[in-house]
């Protein structure tokens, strides 16, 4: 296979439960060797019903997907050892300590690095050693952990063993599903260190998370789910382009709406007034902005509350659930 | 986490794999039930205890009974009658528990996204509670037989046959008792109707032999009667004329088995 070929390829991918709730509502997009990419949606959106199709933990009810040219669900054999897995709620069993994990977990993986399978705890240190297990911690910050049972381990510290599993096989392909859930803004901050270590060391990932600045920090390309659906797709800047810039302020003493220069000279979209607030909306920002400031120096006047803001994803994401919310109550 | 991209390598590339057995995957599995179940008092106690307390309390009972027409002892009654205690409580009931309490603890999940294969998790999870029992049942034969001064087997081969094929019956039974059930304190009812069952009319305290025709071809038709009918048969050498009646039921129950779990096992929790 091609270095630059498809890792992951969704079409038309759906999902419907046994209940007849249709999560996945055909959805196609594609993820390249080496690249990362966010699935981006609410609670709800169809993230964990798409990505359990990827990681082949169900068939699809409908279209196909393919994770390294496989069908991940029937061709399993060819596909696992070749992927790293992080569930939104990974399970271990309690009474198992860290290093008594991962080293079931090593035992379950082939292309393990060396060591792995002679692993041992060596009593009287208290730790585990052998290569694979104690990096794998070492590589989450878990090493002086490695004693502690599961059910010990704090809900971020739970997501941190999870994770040092998904990559103890080194995999080419790693599905993230909501990885810093539950992490504080420190553990956060560790994780997307590792992600980004990861994808610039090559290995695909494919994350999907409801935190905007998430994908925003780390994905090249993105998709935004929303009710099994892709609103929107493509790379970052592109989404956020997509989406319209905004200026707002307050109209000076004695001045009214009319008394501006023609908005659509100045290139606004649409516009709305609150007491004596002014928004615009605008998809040339540079010009409505000059020809708006220009207009204040030339009537003396200060726009005062002035707030000039380009798009941001999180706008695009408002915006996106929004229109959707509207389109379905219209067909209501 | 200071080292990240230091410590962070490239991807393995497929050919670069090391490969990796079943053999290896069920073994690293089994390891880690062996670590849990002996973390588990309770299960401990079920596995290691309950089927010599039982045994020892029907002694007296069996002791009482008219055993002349039947030509068995009451060390024939009896061990054939503990191993099904080990089957039941050491195999049955344990699997059971493990198969529903790691599927609410999201593990049964969790594996199923790495290689290993789905047989091989039901499979490597058996292992413990499997090996425990085989052991526990050699040591109640033995030491029973010394105890009570039973003879060796007449033909042990039969015996052994009947154990290891109970194990595998127990096994299937288990994670199809496992697929119906929701949760873990349902597991420990859905259990019972099988453990009933099988004490009362297996043969395993009262010998098929001395019940009434028709009830007895009834009994002869339950999961566990085949199982220790063989092992009873293996001991006081009565020959294999029962075998392929016996074996008919085996594979019945473990093809009904097998069925329950492809249609109705969940491995993950019901939300």
């Amino acid at each position: 296979m091609a270095g630059t070929a498809n890792v992951i390829e969704a079409e038309e991918l759906r999902r419907t439960y046994a209940g007849g709730f249709e999560a996945v509502s055909g959805i196609s997009f594609s993820v390249a060797r080496g690249e990362l990419f966010a699935l981006l949606g609410t609670n709800g959106a169809g993230k964990t019903s798409t990505v359990e199709l990827l990681e082949g933990l169900a068939p699809p009810s409908g279209g196909s997907v393919r994770v390294l040219g496989h069908d991940p669900y029937t061709e399993r054999a060819a596909v696992r050892p070749r992927t790293g897995v992080m569930l939104q709620e990974g399970g271990f069993p309690a009474e198992l300590t860290v290093a008594e994990t991962v080293r079931m977990w090593a035992g379950c993986t082939s292309g393990r690095p060396e060591g792995a399978r002679r692993s041992r705890s060596v009593r009287g240190g208290g730790r585990a050693t052998g290569g694979a297990v104690d990096e794998a911690l070492e590589l989450v910050d878990l090493g002086r952990r490695s004693d502690v049972r599961v059910k010990q381990l704090s809900g971020g510290e739970k997501r941190r063993l999870d994770l040092a599993l998904a990559l103890l096989s080194r995999p080419e392909v790693l599905f993230l599903d909501e990885p810093t859930t539950g992490l504080d803004a420190e553990g956060r901050r560790d994780t997307w260190e590792l992600v980004r270590a990861l994808r610039d060391g090559g290995t695909t990932v494919l994350l999907t998370t409801h935190y905007l600045e998430e994908a925003e920090a780390l994905a090249e390309r993105l998709a935004i789910l929303h009710n099994g659906r892709i609103a929107a797709s493509g790379r970052v800047d592109e989404v956020v382009a997509a989406q319209p810039s905004h200026i707002a302020f307050e109209l000076p003493d004695g001045y009214h709406l009319g008394d501006l220069p023609p908005l659509d000279r100045l290139g606004v979209s649409s516009h709305e007034t609150s007491g004596r607030t002014v928004r615009l909306k605008t998809n040339a920002l540079q010009q409505a902005a000059t020809g708006l400031l220009l207009w204040a120096r030339d009537s003396g006047v200060e726009l005062r509350g002035l707030d000039v803001r380009s798009a941001s994803l999180e706008e695009a994401f408002m915006k996106i659930a929004q229109d959707q919310r509207q389109e379905e109550e219209t067909l209501r | 986490m200071t080292t990240t991209s230091d410590a962070v390598r490239s991807p393995v590339r497929a050919r670069e794999r090391t490969p990796n057995t079943a053999a290896d995957r069920m073994k690293a599995l089994g390891r880690a039930e062996l670590t849990l179940l002996a973390r588990n008092k309770s299960a401990m106690f079920t596995v290691l205890a309950l089927p010599t307390v039982l045994t020892v309390s029907m002694h007296s009972a069996v002791s009482s009974m008219d055993l002349k027409q039947t030509g068995l002892t009451v060390g024939t009654v009896l061990l054939p009658g503990a191993l099904g205690y080990v089957l039941l409580f050491a195999v049955y009931s344990t699997l059971t528990g493990v198969y529903v309490v790691r599927r609410e603890e999201l593990v049964l999940k969790r594996l199923r996204t790495g290689e290993l294969r789905d047989l091989e998790i039901l499979a490597g999870a058996a292992l413990p509670a499997v090996l425990i029992g085989l052991a526990q049942a050699v040591l109640l034969a033995v030491g029973g037989s010394v105890l009570m001064d039973v003879p060796v087997p007449g033909t042990l081969w039969l015996a052994v046959v009947g154990l290891l094929l109970g194990m595998v019956v127990m096994g299937a039974l288990a994670a199809a008792t496992a697929a119906v059930t929701k949760s873990a304190e349902g597991a420990q009812i859905a259990v019972m109707p099988m453990m009933m069952l099988s004490i009362a009319g297996s043969g395993m305290v009262v010998p098929l032999d001395v019940l009434p025709g028709k009830l007895a071809s009834f009994c002869e038709l339950l999961p566990l009667s085949p199982v220790v009918g063989m092992i009873r048969d293996g001991w006081t050498g009565a020959g294999t004329g029962e075998v392929l009646r016996e074996l008919l039921v085996m594979v019945v129950w473990t093809f009904i088995a097998v069925l329950v779990v492809r249609k109705r096992f969940r491995w993950e929790p019901r939300r």
